[in-house]
């Protein structure tokens, strides 16, 4: 019982038919690589090999090799922790969020999604995982292992342990979500491969995928039960990340709004970073069927109203820092003192790629614009980035005493550990989008009659 | 499921026209061995007449598996094991243990939820397909009927599924 609308724009254009779509998504992993993509992997190589020299140095010597001071404990490390966590938020807002409000438009980019959520999560990962500084150690600290201290526990009164079961069950359960997602598309890859190793690899991806009625019904409950579980479980990720330092009793951070404010940030930054990349993947593949304009300005609404949220908490921390009246709060990320102080330029750059720049994104000219809505996608990002550096350094920066005050200022090998993240981000991303199915095959034949816009005449 | 190899295939070409065509065959009393498709299709479980799965209680057990385990781990550790004063907390104290309890719950609950859909539907890495026909995985529902499981002739249960809308029918043996 298809109900066609004629009020609502085809998620699909060109008239496709269910065999266009496999045609259309197959053939792209199929062929040989293009020019395009091996500039890319080349590029995203480069940054994977100069950022691993970094972190071998830095494993090698220790995490003095880093700009940090006895004021300044964490910095970028910290920062792009959080950072590529919230990156990770988007994947899973727009396939358990948007699956449970029935919102269709995901099916073209969820996949996608997904895969950058797996692959910012381990980027998210190395950083804590570097600043332990003796990383074999790790796994003692971090996990209730039995162990020859005593066995002396994990203390589970910690938020960063909280974070370790956070971050490492997100991984998982998203991981799961991606890959269950991915089993019939393989199977659709398999049975039209025609050379002898990809289908023994993609054989052996797709389980036995045969697409019997009764496997469908249950794969359907498990993608809803799984929805169900990664929805409360996405909101709780960054809400732990954010009582890294909400539960602390360091000025700046002590601060009940953090939670929803940090959830509003990831999904924020998250959703610009999806922007970013399925705009250079549907010209580079050619997806302009299935990524339309109305995907982009459905994905830039989100961006405004979760900016919006961010923005009135950017308000609202100044305001009950300037209502207190106490001369400390004058320090922090957010005050009329960090906006003139000596770090007036980092303010600045949250404010105006944070608020000013996305606020254009009320102009449905500017959302409907695939050049401004890339544009103001990576504007977001840095901001993003920026947002996490005030909190931390800002606040670090003045503390109890005035002796002690101090500034921060990267290393090379701050900066090699962060380019290493993002060369580890878009070789994987790249990889992916060479050899897996970018767009979700059968999600998409599933609404082709309804909402193609062949049928819609 | 194996020691019956004859199947009568009806190739369907849109989701609609199978889902009538499944209930004109069955109507005609003829038994469905199964359906398949390229993409999930809304109310086949209705009219193939299958029972609703019962992956959510199994989904809700594990979840309860992994409270219990979370909980038990917590209170032990740092309850019993070894007892140590942090913050000036009791040594069991519920509120900070709820973050890693609710996470484990999500996580033994999912894993343990896919773990019994892949058992149930038999998936797992390797395994050779019985596809009924290739292009089931590209835009093809296809209707399985089991000779051995219906006293009607092949000739009759052809022709109720070309009466069905279907646009092919053809013979399979495994």
């Amino acid at each position: 019982m298809q109900v066609t609308s004629s009020v609502r724009e085809p998620l699909v254009t060109g008239g496709k038919t269910a065999h266009d779509v496999t045609e259309d998504i197959c053939s792209q992993l199929e062929g040989r690589p293009s020019k395009s993509w091996m500039i890319g992997m080349a590029v995203a190589l480069s940054a994977l090999g100069i950022g691993a020299c970094a972190v071998f140095i830095l494993v090698w010597d220790g995490i003095g090799v880093w700009g940090l001071n006895k004021t300044i404990g964490w910095a970028w490390d910290i920062t792009n922790f959080v950072w590529w966590v919230g990156i990770g938020h988007a994947g899973t807002l727009i396939s358990a969020i948007l699956l449970l409000f029935r919102q269709k438009w995901r099916m073209s980019i969820n996949r996608a999604a997904e895969a950058m959520t797996i692959f910012a999560v381990i980027c998210a990962a190395c950083f804590p995982g570097l600043h332990m500084g003796r990383l074999w150690l790790g796994f003692y600290w971090a996990l209730p292992l039995p162990n020859t201290f005593g066995s002396l526990w994990v203390n589970f009164n910690s938020p960063l342990l909280w974070d370790v079961f956070a971050v490492s069950t997100y991984f998982t359960v998203s991981l799961v979500f991606w890959y269950i997602g991915l089993i019939p598309d393989f199977a659709s890859i398999r049975d039209r491969a025609t050379n002898k190793i990809s289908k023994m690899v993609y054989g052996a991806l797709s389980f036995g995928w045969d697409g019997a009625a009764k496997t469908w019904s249950r794969y359907e409950s498990v993608a809803l039960i799984l929805a169900g579980l990664a929805t409360p479980l996405v909101l709780s990720v960054h809400t732990i990340v954010s009582m890294d330092f909400a539960t602390s009793v360091i000025p700046g951070w002590h601060s009940t709004i953090f939670p929803p404010y940090f959830v509003a940030g990831a999904i924020f930054s998250g959703f610009a970073m999806v922007q970013t990349l399925l705009l250079i993947t549907r010209k580079v593949m050619h997806f302009e069927d299935y990524i339309t304009r109305g995907h982009v300005e459905l994905m830039n609404i989100v961006i405004i109203i979760t900016g919006g949220i961010v923005a009135i908490a950017y308000t609202t921390e100044f305001f009950m820092g300037w209502y207190s009246g106490l001369d400390f709060e004058d320090y922090m990320y957010m005050s009329y003192g960090a906006a003139t102080g000596p770090w007036a330029w980092a303010w600045w750059a949250l404010i105006i790629c944070n608020i000013l720049v996305p606020a254009t994104l009320w102009f449905k000219k500017v959302r409907t614009s695939f050049v401004w809505s890339f544009v103001i996608s990576i504007v977001v990002n840095i901001g993003m980035w920026f947002e996490r550096f005030d909190i931390i350094v800002i606040d670090l920066s003045h503390d109890y005493l005035p002796s002690s005050w101090s500034m921060f200022y990267p290393t090379r090998y701050d900066i090699g550990v962060f380019l290493f993240t993002f060369g580890f981000f878009f070789t994987a991303f790249l990889l992916f989008a060479k050899f897996f199915p970018v767009i979700n095959m059968s999600e998409i034949k599933s609404i082709i009659k309804s909402t193609s816009s062949k049928e819609n005449k | 499921m194996e020691s019956n190899k004859n199947f009568v295939l009806g190739i369907y070409n849109d989701e609609d026209v199978l889902l009538s065509a499944i209930k004109q065959v069955r109507d005609s009393g003829i038994k469905i061995h199964e359906v398949y498709s390229p993409f999930p299709v809304h109310g086949i479980d209705e009219a193939l007449g299958y029972k609703r799965t019962r992956l959510p209680i199994a989904a809700f057990l594990f979840g309860l598996l992994g409270t219990t385990l979370a909980l038990t781990m917590q209170i032990w550790m740092l309850g019993y094991d070894w007892p140590m004063i942090i913050g000036g907390k009791n040594f069991i104290s519920f509120a900070p243990f709820i973050p890693v309890t609710f996470e484990l719950t999500v996580l033994i609950s999912a894993l343990g939820m896919v773990a019994t859909f892949m058992i149930v539907s038999d998936l797992k890495p390797y395994k050779k397909p019985r596809l009924m026909d290739i292009r089931i995985t590209d835009d093809k529902h296809v209707m399985a009927v089991d000779l051995a499981k219906n006293n009607i002739t092949k000739e009759d249960i052809k022709k109720v599924i070309q009466g069905s809308g279907a646009s092919e029918v053809n013979d399979k043996n495994f």
